[in-house]
């Protein structure tokens, strides 16, 4: 009896003296650490990403195609070469799929400048090429714009002045960014008409500010992804050869 | 009976030493520090491999292998160190169109992270693909404002978690960006954003009057802050918005910051907010010392930074 006595007040003796033990937060200190090759690299690490690495390195290494120039979309004002390869590309390798699925005719492509992900350096193309232009997983989509909305997507190229893709059309502007001439695969735009018109995924859902994809006659996925696509085409090509021309110029 | 009489006499001589262990804490006060050491990084964008030789701007800098003989060094000499990720652990080279985020996952248990937040590039496969990945995950996802409950994700991530250290208690609860305009809707299907202020003070209430925490730390995905909209939810402005967060880790931003920002909250007292850029090209550090000493922690907390 008399042990259970102190047992408890020795228990609760624990408990205020474990109270009375307060810990509080006196000091912090801060700093950034970088991560420079002067570190070890870690073997244990290293070995578990080996095997994923070799293997990514064999695809990214394949040779698909050449380039005779360094291509980058800093390089043309309102329309650039490496602009122009990439808007010709989708339409290339959509064309036939979206014949053969609806029946209708592909009219042209809308892409934007801040998708070109990376440059094309001289030499050889290789799927680390398509990689570094083309990171993101965005697929192909043409969408059915009536004509009035054709219209719309010319306000929009001649208001934001910049150089996106763009293949099937032509647009001249003046000194002061009005339209001078705008045109669909050489005809005058009907407003009437429905154009079909590729893009990717993340502009027809109105990024960038493409808002004049919202309006539209309906949206057809080609379930076909933009990279694949130039992957599709560089092994098709021996060697590109991008220009700049006059799709898109102001005079 | 002697039996009984011996198992009596085992206890109190049992008890006594309990005695003279407390006694020698609580009458001779002997001071004590105790070091939490938080280790983070964010946007890693599943930068596996060090940067190359060659390039323009990060040149032989980050990479995992790398990484993990730093953070070893570290936890070596402070072993109560808590791993952190902010986000965006996936999309950025073909490590992640290959396998998935499958490598990121691994190597991240394998560092022993211990929780993560949800960037919106991680939503990029899609709320399914994130949730494919988990298995190779050995560590927790935590997310106080994207409510999951009707996606795939429900019951895989938690608002919050609590650590203990050293008999110390640390509460961590995690932010993400709202998701219009950043994550398409097939991709974040049926996930829902709830306001970052609001479930913010929900946490803090929670985590220091139940929890009893002694540290709070938000791991945050909302970006440090936005020059062109300042008003827009952000580290800063949540800073400045909630109380009893000791420290905010963010990402999205891919803000380089050399050393931690000091804000205030809207009780005046000091946060620390710190991000460390992007690509694992930096590891940050954050030192938290408690002390029993009542005339020392009298004057406060110092902040070095």
């Amino acid at each position: 009896m008399k042990f259970k006595i102190l047992l408890i007040v020795l228990i609760l003796l624990c408990f205020t003296s474990c109270k009375d033990e307060k810990f509080t937060l006196s000091k912090i200190e801060g700093k950034l650490i970088p991560v420079t090759d002067s570190l070890e690299i870690d073997p244990a690490f290293d070995s578990i990403i080996k095997p994923y690495r070799d293997r990514l390195n064999e695809d990214m290494n394949t040779v698909l195609s050449y380039a005779p120039e360094t291509y980058s979309k800093s390089n043309g004002a309102f329309n650039t070469a490496i602009g122009n390869l990439m808007a010709d590309i989708i339409f290339e390798q959509s064309k036939g799929v979206f014949k053969s699925r609806t029946n209708f005719e592909l009219d042209g492509v809308i892409l934007n400048h801040g998708g070109i992900r990376s440059i094309i350096s001289k030499g050889d193309i290789t799927t680390k090429t398509a990689f570094e232009i083309m990171p993101f997983e965005n697929s192909i989509v043409v969408v059915a714009l009536k004509g009035r909305q054709i219209d719309s997507m010319m306000q929009y190229l001649a208001r934001f002045k910049r150089a996106h893709p763009i293949q099937g059309f032509k647009l001249s502007i003046d000194q002061e960014y009005n339209i001078v001439a705008s045109s669909v695969n050489g005809k005058a735009i009907d407003t009437a008409k429905t154009y079909y018109v590729a893009t990717n995924d993340y502009l027809v859902t109105g990024g960038d500010n493409m808002r004049f994809f919202a309006d539209n006659e309906g949206e057809y996925p080609l379930d076909y992804k933009i990279r694949n696509a130039l992957i599709d085409y560089f092994k098709k090509v021996d060697t590109i050869n991008p220009i700049i021309d006059d799709r898109f110029i102001q005079i | 009976m002697k039996r009984r009489h011996f198992i009596q006499q085992s206890v109190a001589a049992t008890t006594l030493v309990t005695l003279g262990g407390f006694g020698l804490q609580s009458f001779n006060a002997a001071p004590r520090v105790k070091q939490i050491t938080i280790l983070h990084t964010n946007d890693v964008h599943s930068h596996i491999d060090a940067f190359g030789p060659e390039d323009g701007r990060n040149a032989n800098q980050g990479g995992v292998a790398r990484r993990a003989s730093l953070i070893e060094s570290i936890r070596k000499e402070t072993p109560n160190t808590l791993l952190l990720d902010a986000g965006d652990i996936f999309q950025g080279t073909p490590y992640f169109n290959y396998y998935g985020g499958e490598l990121e996952f691994r190597l991240m248990s394998k560092l022993k992270y211990d929780a993560a937040t949800i960037g919106n590039h991680d939503f990029d496969n899609g709320v399914d693909g994130l949730y494919a990945q988990l298995p190779h995950a050995k560590f927790d996802f935590i997310s106080a404002n994207y409510d999951f409950k009707n996606t795939v994700l429900d019951t895989h991530v938690k608002p919050y978690k609590v650590f203990k250290k050293d008999g110390l208690k640390i509460g961590i609860f995690g932010l993400g960006i709202a998701l219009d305009g950043l994550v398409d809707r097939k991709m974040s299907k049926e996930t829902e954003y709830l306001d970052p202020i609001e479930m913010s003070q929900e946490m803090t209430r929670r985590l220091k009057t139940e929890e009893q925490c002694d540290l709070i730390i938000c791991l945050s995905h909302l970006g440090y802050h936005y020059k062109n909209l300042p008003d827009r939810i952000s580290d800063l402005n949540l800073a400045k918005a909630t109380k009893d967060i000791d420290l905010i880790i963010g990402g999205h931003t891919h803000t380089f910051l050399p050393k931690p920002t000091v804000a205030q909250n809207k009780e005046g007292k000091n946060v620390l907010v710190n991000q460390v850029g992007c690509y694992g090209i930096n590891l940050g550090r954050i030192d938290f010392y408690f002390d029993n000493d009542k005339n020392k922690t009298a004057n406060g907390t110092s902040i070095i930074v």
